[in-house]
């Protein structure tokens, strides 16, 4: 039965991502891939619970392996999308001298 | 150390994931315009800060000390990169990212096998998923780590194709699959060996789909790496999305097919814009290193070609009304886009329409041209796709092609075979005058001549980018 409920989330978080995405403009496609892959990021939970909980030392290292892996991939990630993303300003901006 | 919120009820987990999953959710709908996109930026990180966060406080924490010092380690690498990249190099650091999270979700899936076998028991529907979030894991870390050498210019990135390819390719998917069915069915199979206790079948699997990531990026050549970007970037949110299946944890589902559509939505658009399916990219071979067609070029090049300085080209902007500029790879690789926007604002200054014309796969990620020129303080109401600039050109006084070749090449409308065939192009010919930046006649990535150069209103400004379009902002700034 969990197995159906999992792939209810999978099949609806589907069909809203295609809705949003394909209404996000070419000029940001760069930070919406960047932004995107530090979600991927959510993979750190499971690491860090099998990090925590392993009951091996064998798991308990992997887990610590996966745990730095998936912290560079959402830290770096969302800084990456952030900085990229400040630099995109309007001609308002410009005129305004603003943005920096 | 046990857990901080260890009395907290499963139902309230569930429910923090959901609102984790409704911010991400959020956080990508205001990604459709440029002034709402920093705030959402910011949502989905508080969405991610909320879900992690909760985690960390509710897992019974054996070894407190390993999993912060997991967290920091991470944390100091993720700011460093992100803070000392250049953004030229963005493409490379965002396949770097990607490769991170698919690696990330493989050795999760390994490390709770393990933990299964420990506990001694494997459930069916587990077991497959787990299979298939290490296939899809590792395909994507070593996948993303030579689409990242390619990029940086570590690993070779012209197409590097040998004889037998597909079936090499298909004989590690095989063996990947087999040791994937193995798990799922007898995941016990081997359990009597010494060493049974790192369920050997996963690893043999990991090790499989690791060697068949190198081998499906290494064929591919420089000009196709958006869509192996925006593919693997869809990989490694699939990647997260199976483990979730195996932990039973939802907001890794839904977080991770976000991404997995994401990924795969930019994957279509990138290979409809070069009017090629998905497997001819990955099997077709364009772009490797031909000897052929010098004689056609010659045949075409010959006697048609016009050469142009600055001196000419400011002239001829000075008369212009409404400029086009056009920039490709060739503006990232000579680091010309701050040249090119002072030149863009100087023409402006002066009352001339300037818009850029942008070829959605000119670069080596999705949108690259535009976050470049963001960089440069371009605004992005000045930026306009392929659909938007080409009923433009025949209104257009002078377009610049500054590092751009195949995208802007008039045969891909009507060749009937070849590796452009059928694109669609930038219809910069139409002007009344084109300036084509370039150092020299050689052909683009798909090693087509382009009869564009050859055109009577084409003027070849031969140099480096940045250098030329440097010559070109300080005449122009003398004489205005």
């Amino acid at each position: 039965m969990t197995f159906v409920q999992n792939l209810t989330f999978f099949v609806l978080a589907a069909f809203v991502g295609y809705e949003i995405i394909t209404k996000i403009p070419t000029n940001l496609h760069t930070p919406l891939m960047s932004g995107a892959n530090a979600i991927s990021g959510i993979t750190l939970i499971g690491s860090v619970v099998v990090a925590g909980s392993g009951s091996t030392t064998l798991a308990t290292g992997l887990g610590f392996l996966a745990v730095v892996m998936a912290t560079v991939n959402v830290v770096g990630g969302y800084l990456v999308t952030n900085s990229m993303l400040d630099q995109f300003r309007s001609s308002d901006d410009r005129k305004r001298g603003g943005g920096d | 150390m046990a857990a901080i919120l260890g009395g907290l009820p499963s139902s309230v987990l569930a429910f923090v994931y959901l609102v984790a999953g409704v911010l991400f959710i959020q956080g990508l709908r205001d990604m459709t315009h440029p002034r709402t996109a920093p705030r959402g930026n910011l949502i989905s990180a508080g969405g991610m800060a909320l879900a992690v966060g909760l985690t960390v406080l509710v897992t019974d924490i054996l070894s407190p000390v390993l999993l912060f010092a997991g967290l920091l380690v991470g944390a100091a690498i993720g700011v460093w990169l992100a803070v000392t990249v250049e953004t030229t190099e963005m493409p490379q650091l965002v396949g770097l990212f990607n490769g991170f999270g698919g690696g990330a979700s493989a050795l999760v899936a390994g490390a709770e096998l393990i933990d299964m076998f420990g506990a001694g028991s494997f459930q069916a529907g587990v077991t497959a998923t787990a299979a298939l979030a290490g296939i899809i894991g590792s395909v994507t870390f070593w996948g993303s780590m030579v689409a990242a050498g390619k990029l940086h210019g570590v690993v070779n990135d012209s197409a590097v194709r040998y004889d037998g390819e597909q079936a090499v390719k298909a004989l590690f998917l095989v063996v990947a699959v087999l040791a994937g069915i193995n798990l799922a069915v007898r995941p016990n199979l081997l359990g009597a060996v010494p060493l049974a206790g790192w369920v050997p079948s996963y690893w043999v699997l990991v090790a499989a789909a690791s060697i068949l990531g190198v081998l499906l990026v290494i064929p591919i050549g420089g000009a196709d790496m958006p869509v192996v970007i925006a593919l693997l970037n869809s990989y490694s949110g699939l990647a997260a999305a199976t483990t979730g299946f195996v932990l039973d944890n939802s907001v890794l589902i839904i977080a991770g097919t976000l991404v997995g559509a994401s990924g795969l939505i930019l994957t279509i658009i990138m290979c409809e814009s070069m009017n090629r399916s998905l497997a001819n990219v990955f099997f077709g071979g364009i772009g490797e290193a031909s000897g052929g067609d010098d004689e056609e070029m010659a045949d075409i090049y010959e006697g048609n070609i016009t050469s142009t300085s600055p001196e000419e080209v400011e002239m001829i902007l000075d008369v212009a009304d409404r400029v086009v500029i056009v920039p490709g790879y060739g503006m990232a690789v000579a680091q010309a886009q701050h040249a090119v926007a002072e030149l863009a604002e100087l023409l402006e200054e002066n009352g001339v329409d300037v818009e850029f014309g942008i070829h959605p796969v000119a670069g080596r990620m999705p949108g690259h041209m535009n976050v470049l020129l963001a960089e440069a303080d371009v605004p992005y109401e000045q930026l306009r796709d392929l659909e938007e600039i080409n009923p433009t050109f025949s209104q257009t006084d002078v377009v610049i092609v500054i590092g751009a070749n195949d995208v802007v090449n008039p045969s891909a409308n009507t060749a009937d075979s070849g590796p452009i065939a059928g694109m669609p192009v930038l219809n910069v010919g139409e002007a009344r005058t084109v300036i084509v930046n370039k150092r020299s006649l050689s052909p683009g990535f798909s090693g087509v001549p382009n009869p564009l150069f050859a055109q009577d209103n084409t003027n070849m400004l031969f140099g480096d980018g940045k250098e030329t379009m440097q010559a070109l902002v300080n005449l122009y700034k003398e004489n205005h």
